[in-house]
């Protein structure tokens, strides 16, 4: 699914990560953690070069997300990404938080179609092997409305289908969640990245965010989360990396990582965390 | 408190003009509203009788389409130059827009506006050989300096916007320019609206420097009828008038509008 090489990332003289490599298969749901400043966070990001590797490569359907040739926002379509801080479109209502993305991208793609068949009407006589024509059948009516189907959909399979007109501001910190992430789910990614995602909620909402995170587990989602939540990481992981300055130092199913950790470093953040 | 100093001031500038035509009447009859002979008469004859409010209400239209398309030119160049300004710079090309851009700003910034209409209409036209209505030429050079002044004015509007709401829009897929243009300006906007009505407000008074490039605006048509009665004082009291009519109704303006943006940053539910 995913195939992280030899990845470097440095802030300037700080090496954050150090060489690191990590293979994640389809349907694997792989724990990240490991003390704060580790490096966790940096590593989730440069899978969709949201920080740019300084070395090393990120390979995914084949290609290098690390190279400046390959369009990195076609990968990140099929990537999903949670943030602590959930960043909701503040200025935009719960729906139009989960159509933009899809509206905005299958409009654009609709433009980039016709351009493309104008261009080959043109060229096509005077051409051997002529280019078919792309479809462009639909219309922005049929692209909205199919997006707000899907995200009334989303919206009721998390019970808040009527704060579809809501604003962000006027929800609780695990309805913000959630909406973040039906709002990534809107896109149908294959992977999904969770930083933290409950880090900065309220205890008595930590529940609920978890909740539809284990569904989607069980529902055979990819997904790579960073968490504190121990119990959590060994219930729903298939697999759980402890990051420490940088490096993956143990990688293994939950099981024998919790009971039985290598690393001496490992150990000790066990007995401080759980 | 913002509405009643608006009134307050609109009070005192009316009691100033009263004030002033109740002297100046005492001064030639001493009745209200009465002789021949009094500076208002001589006003109303010019203004009304004599068409010169025809004079005013074209002179009004200039100034407000050279405030309202200096404005629009202005927010639309400003927000493209904020963009460039604010673009990661690791390619060429942005470092050299960058470079462009901050000497249009620096050269709109350091000089006077009077200074750049006079430079557009008398050397930059002719040196090109092109010959447009002095109106036009006004616009277009409201417009530069508004942008310079908007780029700057948004810049720090996109700065205001948490650099969550552009990661979360790059990580949907949305390229820089879509997330910048759907999701981080339109928040910058709606933080800078005050500021940018301001600058509208600063753009409609400034507009009476038009004169120097022979542009008909309120100003020149209030001076014509001072000259042609010999007296400046109401005309001058009047265009006084109007400039605050305008700027209160771009307040109120202003205020609605940033009342409708709120909505999305008030607590209530939506039912
Ligand atoms: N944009 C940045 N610029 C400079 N240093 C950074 C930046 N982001 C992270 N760091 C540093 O990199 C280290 C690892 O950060 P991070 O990956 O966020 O750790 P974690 O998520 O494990 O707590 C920290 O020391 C942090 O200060
Ligand atoms: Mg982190």
């Amino acid at each position: 699914m995913i195939e992280i090489s030899h990845l470097t990332k440095k802030f300037g003289d700080l090496t954050v990560l150090d060489d690191v490599s990590l293979k994640i298969e389809e349907g694997e749901r792989v724990a990240v953690i490991g003390g704060s400043g580790s490096g966790k966070s940096t590593l989730l990001r440069c899978m969709t070069c949201m920080e740019d590797p300084t070395s090393g490569a990120i390979y995914f359907e084949g290609e290098n997300l690390a190279d400046w040739q390959v369009d990195i926002n076609l990968a990140r379509r099929k990537i999903g990404m949670v943030f602590q801080q959930f960043n909701l479109f503040s200025h935009k209502t719960v729906l139009q938080n989960i159509t933009l993305a899809p509206v905005r991208l299958q409009l654009a793609d609709l433009k980039a179609a016709k351009r493309k068949n104008f261009r080959n009407k043109l060229i096509n006589p005077l051409r051997k092997n002529k280019k078919p024509m792309l479809p462009t059948g639909r219309t922005k009516k049929e692209i909205v409305a199919q997006a707000e189907e899907t995200a009334f959909d989303l919206l009721r399979k998390i019970g808040l289908e009527d704060k579809a007109d809501a604003y962000p501001s006027t929800l609780s910190g695990g309805q913000k969640q959630r909406i973040a992430i039906v709002r990534a789910l809107a896109m149908h990614p294959k992977l999904m990245l969770f930083d933290e995602p409950t880090s900065a909620l309220d205890p008595e909402m930590v529940g609920e965010v978890l909740e539809l995170i284990r569904r989607l587990a069980d529902s055979g989602m990819t997904m790579v989360i960073v968490t504190h939540e121990m119990r959590f990481a060994r219930e729903v992981a298939t697999r759980v990396l402890f990051v420490d300055k940088g490096k993956i130092a143990e990688d293994a199913p939950p099981e024998e990582l919790f009971n039985h950790p290598q690393d001496p470093r490992l150990q000790e953040f066990l007995k401080k965390v759980l | 408190m913002k509405r009643f100093a608006a009134i307050f001031c609109v009070a005192v500038l009316l009691a100033a003009m009263l004030t002033g035509i109740v002297s100046a009447k005492g001064a030639d009859s001493g009745l209200l509203l009465a002789g021949g002979n009094g500076k208002i008469d001589r006003f109303l004859r010019i203004f009304v009788d004599e068409g010169g409010y025809l004079q005013v209400l074209r002179g009004l239209k200039n100034t407000m389409l050279i405030a309202v398309f200096g404005l629009a030119i202005g927010i639309v160049l400003g927000t493209l130059v904020a963009a460039v300004r604010v673009m990661p710079k690791y390619k060429r090309l942005p470092r050299l827009l960058n470079r462009i851009c901050s000497v249009y700003v620096g050269f709109f910034r350091g000089t006077p506006i009077v200074v750049q209409l006079l430079l557009g209409y008398y050397v930059l036209l002719p040196a090109l050989g092109l010959n447009y209505p002095a109106l036009y030429v006004c616009i277009a050079v409201f417009g530069l300096n508004s942008g310079a002044y908007v780029s700057e004015i948004m810049r720090g509007g996109i700065a205001s916007v948490d650099i969550g709401q552009m990661e979360a829009g790059r990580a949907l897929g949305l390229s820089y320019s879509a997330a910048m243009l759907h999701i981080v300006i339109p928040q910058a906007v709606k933080n800078i609206l005050p500021t940018l009505g301001n600058e509208f407000i600063s753009l409609i008074k400034e507009t009476s420097v038009v004169s120097f490039v022979g542009t008909l605006d309120i100003y020149v048509a209030f001076n014509a009828i001072g000259t042609n009665s010999y007296e400046f004082m109401v005309p001058y009291l009047a265009m006084a008038l109007i400039y605050i009519v305008l700027v209160a109704a771009v307040t109120a303006l202003v205020r609605l509008m940033e009342r409708r943006l709120a909505r999305s940053d008030r607590n209530i539910s939506s039912h």
